[in-house]
């Protein structure tokens, strides 16, 4: 394994008030790895996906990603540098449709000014036109280009999860964090759901960061495993390591798996 | 002549009077926002019907020329009434249907209830200023360096004073108090411990009301002209002093409204009474650029 | 290029064949609104961009109308009218730099303001619009509160005259509009009204865009109040105060936020309504007509809290019948 780090998170914190909600976590993705990380509710794991995507800045500890340092950069400038994220409790655009939902996160990559579009020259129709295209065949991929024209609060749960994941897609990133993208969903369903993960990933080259509840599930696709308990992370290591830590049992002991109430998000 | 500290001792005794009215009505506006992030454009016409509603008890009670403390006591009260049932009213039939629709439905609700006010009250009550009864005998209690204080001022300030010790007793000591404070900091949590937000946030218009009821009559006292359309300034400038001091915060409340009874006095003072209304807007403007929470107010962290 | 001039060239031919008509057919209280109608459809699809398209809240719209109508008055009395009948394109200058000086005032007040959360800018906007209204009563420059006077307009036949301009910018205020809300652009102002983390994570400059609206919204309501000062040759600054800027947002929230179709209609409705209760205030003897609109703007968040049109177009309720 000669890849680079894409990412490197040098020691972040995150405090809020007296808790730390992450605690020194420092860890790397490899480019085209899939690392999955796991933990219990409330260890932290999306409060990591908001310092990565500079939703919070980290109290202390910075993060670079492909070389460059996120301190201070908004959410729309590292979603431009190619790091992108689903939500956990999704956040899709509801009243829009499913396709300018996936159109919308494709804008970062389109030049016309206002002035084309007002005038529609062909920059502008060159451009929407591709953009639509990729769009439908991103929507394809997801088998969900025949609701592109419903509004995406219309899918059912299952589907709207896709969405979330297709729009990440749609902003061409090179490290995707998807958050619990198997939340909800049936037994049937995530598989169909790690199948097109494994898929995408393939096809656009893709580094995917994994946060799941559900440990089966994560051991299954993940070649590499970071555990976090309380902010801290508490192991970290192949499926097989993680399986075997006593502090990884111990973590999740008492720990009712199915329990699905919200975390600190 | 009056000698340039004279003046000035003047002009702060203005402020303080002007800027513990504002504080009151201040108040209403950050204890709304604190429990339902709204900012309730009708506070301003709630005020502005207390003083109607003095003005009409002083009438029919026939104390329109008998001031004294028991008049002001009286009129307090009819005012506080006059208030309370509006605020609760208004929060039950216009907000409360709302609590769950977009943050913009309800502002839009708050700016029609506001105007609905004004204009029917222009319907009944006609759109020409009214004189407001004589409270208090405004004599002059003492001079403080040769500086006259006025009846007038000194009741405004005690009224005041009783007020928000009241209020502070009110929050910080009371059983209320406490659920008040528990729905403003967590809606849910507050209604799993057993506190029903609903009830709390009737009560948090209550208190606000009546609190702008308090201050519509000491208005009134001041500037005994009242009209329909008479919250609109001062509403306004309530509110940029509950903004100044960190809207959702009490204390910011009294000291933003302070702070903006003083420094407009000492603009209309020293500089000219045409930029006294623009000086709020400007006020807030750069608050707004430099420290968009307040003076006391805490950023919060957006939940993603 | 000529290709999209062709639909706004045609809905002006319409537009001026329909004023034809009305310049033959009625008389000049039927024209007068129709030019104060045009004047409402512009505000109102222009405050709609912000209102509706972007989910921001802006009370100040009277404001830019305010500096756009100031801006270009004062601007007419500086400079000779070009002559017949080359005297259309003075008008459209002056309306061009009133906009203009309006969408810098719309950037200014819109830069600090639209960084902050939620309620903020309703009150940034209607306190600006408050102090640009006591800066002109204090200006003598433009007649303080006397008002401003002998503004140049349109020369006779004054409703033609009148019309055609107010036309012109009708059409280029919606196709402007329009199009931009159906391009890339126009979708990020509706990803910040939809949900602005996510549109943030989704690489949307979310300040930008609101920027961006707020200020194409402002240039257009400057142009309005350019229209208008030319139309009436007299400006107050009492006619630009907090009720106008209320107008604007009842007939967008009316026709539906993010509605174009509906805009345009809520501006009619609007427009006329006044008249139409005019008997009933002779009845009475009160203006009555504040009371309907608060009443209706309450009822309507309870009843239908997405306006009539919600965010659907007319022709959306047309193609759904037919198909």
């Amino acid at each position: 394994m000669s890849a680079k780090n894409l990412l490197e998170v040098q020691k972040i914190t995150m405090q809020f008030g007296g808790l730390k909600a992450v605690d020194s976590l420092e860890f790397h993705i490899k480019e085209g790895e899939l690392m999955g990380l796991i933990g219990p509710n409330g260890a932290g794991k999306t409060t990591v996906f908001n310092m990565l995507t500079g939703v919070y800045q980290p109290t202390s500890g910075q993060v670079v990603f492909a070389g460059m340092p996120l301190k201070g950069l908004k959410p729309f400038q590292i979603s431009h540098l190619g790091m992108t994220r689903t939500f956990q409790n999704i956040r899709l655009f509801k009243e829009l449709s499913v396709l300018e939902n996936v159109l919308i996160a494709g804008a970062q990559h389109l030049t016309y000014g206002l002035g084309a579009a007002v005038m529609q020259n062909s920059l502008f129709l060159k451009e929407e036109k591709s953009l639509r295209e990729q769009a439908m065949h991103l929507l394809k991929i997801f088998n969900l280009e025949g609701k592109a024209h419903a509004p995406s609060m219309a899918l059912p749960y299952g589907e709207q999860r896709k969405l979330e994941i297709v729009r990440a897609l749609a902003t061409k990133p090179q490290l995707i964090c998807l958050d619990e993208p198997a939340a909800g969903m049936n037994h049937q369903e995530t598989h169909n759901l790690m199948d097109l993960i494994a898929k995408i990933r393939k096809e656009f080259n893709l580094t995917v960061l994994l946060i799941e509840h559900d440990m089966k599930l994560v051991m299954g696709i993940c070649e590499r495993i970071m555990v976090l308990d309380h902010g801290i992370k508490i192991e970290e290591g192949t499926p097989q390591v993680i399986q075997n830590s006593a502090k990884v049992i111990e973590a999740y002991l008492g720990v009712d798996d199915e329990d699905n109430t919200a975390e600190v998000h | 002549m009056n000698s340039p500290g004279q003046d000035f001792i003047q002009h702060l005794i203005n402020g303080i009077s002007l800027g513990s009215i504002y504080a009151l009505i201040a108040l209403g506006y950050t204890m709304v926002y604190g429990i339902l992030q709204l900012i309730n454009f009708a506070h301003s016409d709630v005020y502005m019907v207390g003083a109607f509603a003095a003005y009409f008890a002083a009438k029919l009670l026939g104390l329109n020329n008998s001031p004294g403390i028991a008049t002001l006591a009286i009129l307090l009260i009819a005012s506080m009434v006059a208030c309370s049932v509006l605020g609760l009213a208004i929060e039950r039939f216009a907000y409360r249907p709302l609590r769950k629709a977009p943050k913009l439905n309800i502002l839009i609700t708050a700016i029609g209830v506001s105007l609905l006010l004004q204009f029917s009250c222009q319907i009944f009550f006609g759109a020409d200023p009214k004189v407001f009864p004589n409270v208090i005998e405004d004599g002059v209690l003492t001079e403080v360096f040769g500086v006259p204080l006025k009846m007038n001022d000194v009741s405004v300030l005690a009224v005041t004073l009783v007020a928000m010790l009241s209020l502070h007793f009110l929050i910080y000591h009371t059983k209320l108090g406490r659920a008040m404070r528990a729905v403003s900091q967590n809606r849910t949590v507050a209604s799993l411990m057993g506190v029903n937000p609903d009830r709390i946030i009737s009560f948090t218009f209550i208190v606000g009301s009546s609190l702008a009821g308090i201050g519509s009559v000491l208005v009134g006292m001041k500037y005994p002209k009242i009209d329909p359309l008479m919250g609109l300034m001062i509403g306004m400038k309530a509110f940029v002093a509950a903004v100044l001091g960190g809207i959702g915060n009490i204390m910011g409340a009294v000291l933003g409204g302070l702070l903006m009874g003083l420094s407009e006095q000492m603009v209309v003072g020293y500089l000219s009474s045409t930029y006294r209304d623009a000086l709020a807007f400007g006020i807030l403007i750069v608050i707004l650029i430099f420290k968009p929470s307040g003076l006391l107010g805490k950023g919060g962290v957006e939940k993603v | 290029m000529l290709k999209a001039l062709k639909n706004p060239f045609l809905a002006l031919l319409a537009m001026l064949a329909f004023g034809a008509i009305v310049n033959v057919a009625f008389n000049s209280f039927i024209q007068l609104m129709l030019v104060i109608i045009l004047i409402n459809m512009i505000l109102a699809m222009s405050l709609n961009l912000v209102n509706g398209y972007t989910g921001q809240f802006s009370l100040g719209h009277a404001g830019f109308m305010a500096v756009g109508a100031y801006a270009s008055a004062y601007l007419s009395t500086q400079m000779p009218l070009l002559p017949q009948p080359f005297e259309i394109f003075s008008f459209l200058l002056y309306a061009l730099v009133g906009g203009c000086l309006a969408a810098a005032a719309g950037f200014v007040v819109g830069l600090p303001s639209l960084r902050l959360k939620g309620d903020y800018l309703a009150i940034v906007t209607l306190g600006f619009g408050e102090i640009i209204r006591v800066v002109l009563q204090s200006t003598p420059a433009v007649g303080g509160a006397r008002g401003m006077f002998g503004i140049p307009g349109p020369s006779e036949p004054k409703f033609i005259a009148g019309y055609i301009h107010a036309s012109i910018w009708v059409i280029i205020t919606f196709f402007v509009i329009w199009r931009v809300v159906k391009s890339t652009h126009g979708r990020a102002f509706l990803s910040v009204r939809e949900d602005e983390i996510a549109a943030e994570a989704m690489g949307i400059n979310t300040t930008k865009a609101k920027v961006r609206a707020f200020v194409l919204s402002s240039f257009f309501a400057g142009i309005a109040g350019s229209i208008f000062a030319h139309f009436t040759n007299y400006l107050n600054p009492s006619s630009f105060s907090f009720a106008r800027s209320v107008d604007s947002v009842i007939m967008v929230v009316l026709g539906g936020m993010g509605s174009m179709s509906g805009a345009i209609l809520a501006a009619i409705f609007i427009t006329v309504m006044p008249e139409a209760l005019r008997p009933l205030q002779e009845l009475t003897g009160v203006d009555l007509r504040m009371v309907i609109y608060a009443l209706s703007l309450i009822l309507l968040m309870i009843l239908r809290p997405k306006g009539l049109f919600g965010n659907k177009e007319i022709t959306d309720y047309v193609r759904k019948k037919s198909s």
